[in-house]
């Protein structure tokens, strides 16, 4: 019975979102519906932390088939805590929502396809099954396809189409990759895939099926050299929007990442070292693309490719350290990232343009907003006592604790790339002459902040209130390192 | 026969990628449906090609056909064919809106 914990928040926002349909013109009511549903959805998760938590993990079987046959959903602190991390993005943007969208875009959808992304994101962090895990993929990516075209303006359509294309096609790829798999190992349930593999001691076939994965895996989660895809796609769209991909979509790609190769494909050393490589372009890239362009909602959606690089590189040194620092950096980039969206889309929605040449001065209009982005762009590089500090604290440590000092080095210099990019948003945006010929919106600011103010507030305590979090954030990273307290939780032998 | 059915799978690849490598829109779509039924028959091949037993383990038979990789076909079929309908809605708008369906003028830039 309590098993069924581990299903609610996949069930909740997807009975809500097929509920929704239904008085989708109503928008007051909706409004309310939505931002009711996703509360009760976050309170609901942070039950099932504490629950995790206190008893191990949960585990369901779906329809009572046991486990190695049935879909197995399972809630361990490490999907837990990343449904918790959704939830809390999720209610930051279901506020933000009626402030930033037309009424014509909120009564196409836009709560039934928020909904199903919840859904999606949800039950991918929380399957225990490789198909189930490209259903939910499947799931995800159908809403986000909606919600890209939301208001069908020409180059949203343009670019929606690069974006289906490149996810179809890695979709495709990822089933062709489960079919090998499956061939292989003769299971598609990852405790017992991993229990295989260990028995063959990761032959040169499983190798290739686990690089294959990766080579899936990344081009969701944009590594090096799989990113050319992101940025363009990720600013069309209103910013509500483009803070719900930023702070997911591409963070389900890292988890499964983190979850495969720690779980599965961890025997071969090589790999790791690939990792490495890997890593490191993808935060050097990332940060001088954020540097290439003037256009704000670009410079973030570039930030998002060196925040991936960071948490492979965790995933890279293969220790205590740096899957803790991964985990952390991963929790508090969903936060920030989203934060930061919400932001630039209220600063360009604010100042009538998302060119940083024509924007200026506007610390004179909006204070609370300029301060606001001065904070986000501390936690972003990582300045204490911020969050974005501990989580490359635990990183570095990581990478030294192994030897690879290189990619240590190439993190901090890729930190300090990036502070400059949004310093400049700040420097040239914020500062300088008053714009006489903005009428200021102070009302409508004020709105565009709350939702903000709630996502820092937890940047800020996951910085400040390290002491209290990194105990559990490190008892996972432990967690990941042994796989065999996964496959006893599953396989129950 | 599951060597004939992989290399049927790997024709069906090549077209789907020689066609999704195309300017033109629909012949894009086409490449996308094409690949995704060579995946299809992929996983239909990698579970061994059997006839004529039922789809059941039990222990008192020693012949019985895999039903996994059936079932996972089924959900997979579904998902390309609900994308592909999507897929060809939006190219649709999208040829309309921007009045070409030539991918090389589809480009676009920071400007607009």
């Amino acid at each position: 019975m309590i098993s069924n914990l581990a299903v609610l928040p996949i069930v909740i926002p997807l009975l809500a979102g097929v509920l929704a349909i239904f008085f989708h013109k109503k928008l007051p009511v909706v409004r309310i519906f939505t931002q009711v549903v996703i509360a009760i959805n976050l309170v609901m998760t942070v039950f099932i932390l504490w629950y995790v938590n206190q008893n191990g993990t949960v585990v369901l079987e779906a329809g009572d088939w046991a486990a190695p046959f049935g879909i197995v959903l399972v809630a361990d602190m490490l999907s837990v805590s990343l449904v918790l991390t959704t939830n809390i993005v999720a209610f930051a943007c279901a506020l933000y929502a009626p402030k930033s969208l037309s009424e014509k875009q909120e009564e196409f959808y836009f709560y039934t396809f928020f909904l199903l992304l919840i859904t999606g994101v949800s039950g991918a962090f929380t399957t225990g099954d490789l198909f189930n895990l490209f259903v939910f993929f499947e799931v995800l990516l159908m809403a986000s396809y909606g919600l890209i075209v939301l208001g069908g303006e020409r180059v949203q359509l343009r670019e929606s189409i690069k974006y289906v294309l490149i996810n179809l096609f890695s979709s495709m790829l990822f089933v062709t990759t489960v079919a090998f798999l499956y061939s292989v190992v003769g299971t598609v349930n990852m405790a017992q895939i991993s229990q295989r593999v260990a028995e063959s001691e990761q032959t040169g076939i499983l190798t290739g099926i686990g690089i294959l994965l990766f080579f899936v895996f990344g081009t969701k989660a944009a590594l090096f050299p799989l990113y050319y895809w992101l940025p363009k796609p990720y600013i069309v769209p209103n910013p509500v929007v483009s803070a719900l991909f930023g702070a997911l979509l591409t963070k389900v790609g890292i988890y499964s990442i983190l979850r495969v190769f720690s779980l599965i494909f961890f025997h071969e050393q090589m790999v790791f070292d690939f990792f490495i490589w890997i890593a490191g372009f993808t935060l050097i890239f990332g940060a001088i693309g954020a540097l290439s362009t003037n256009n704000i909602k670009m410079v973030i959606a570039y930030n998002i490719i060196p925040a991936i690089g960071f948490m492979l590189m965790g995933i890279a040194v293969f220790n205590g350290n740096g899957f803790s620092g991964s985990i952390y950096y991963l929790i508090q980039d969903m936060i920030i990232k989203s934060a930061l969206f919400l932001l630039v889309g209220a600063i360009a929605y604010l100042a009538g343009t998302s060119d940083l040449r024509k924007i200026r001065g506007l610390i004179h209009h909006y204070p609370l907003l300029g301060w606001l982005f001065f904070i986000s762009a501390f936690v972003l590089a990582g300045i204490p006592p911020f969050s974005g500090f501990i989580g490359k604290l635990l990183l570095i440590e990581g990478a030294f604790e192994e030897g690879e000092i290189a990619i240590a080095i190439i993190g901090l210099g890729a930190s300090l790339l990036i502070l400059y990019s949004v310093m400049r948003i700040f420097i040239r945006g914020f500062w300088g002459e008053k714009d006489e010929s903005i009428v200021p919106d102070r009302k409508k600011a004020r709105a565009f902040a709350v939702p903000v103010i709630f996502l820092l507030f937890f940047n800020v305590l996951l910085g400040v209130g390290a002491e209290w979090f990194y105990p559990s954030i490190e008892s996972i990273g432990n967690y990941l390192l042994d796989p065999e307290i996964y496959i006893q939780s599953v396989l129950k032998e | 026969m599951e060597i004939i059915m992989s290399i049927l799978a790997g024709v069906l690849f090549t077209t789907g990628v020689y066609n999704l490598l195309q300017k033109q829109l629909l012949r894009i779509i086409i490449g996308t449906a094409l690949i995704s039924h060579g995946a299809h028959l992929f996983i239909l091949t990698m579970g061994e090609l059997k006839r004529g037993a039922p789809p059941i383990l039990d222990y008192s038979i020693d012949q019985y056909t895999d039903p996994l990789p059936q079932a996972l076909i089924l959900t997979s079929i579904v998902i390309s064919f609900g994308v592909t309908s999507l897929l060809l809605v939006l190219a649709y708008r999208a040829s309309k809106e921007n009045g070409t369906d030539n991918m090389d003028k589809l480009r676009g830039n920071e400007n607009d």
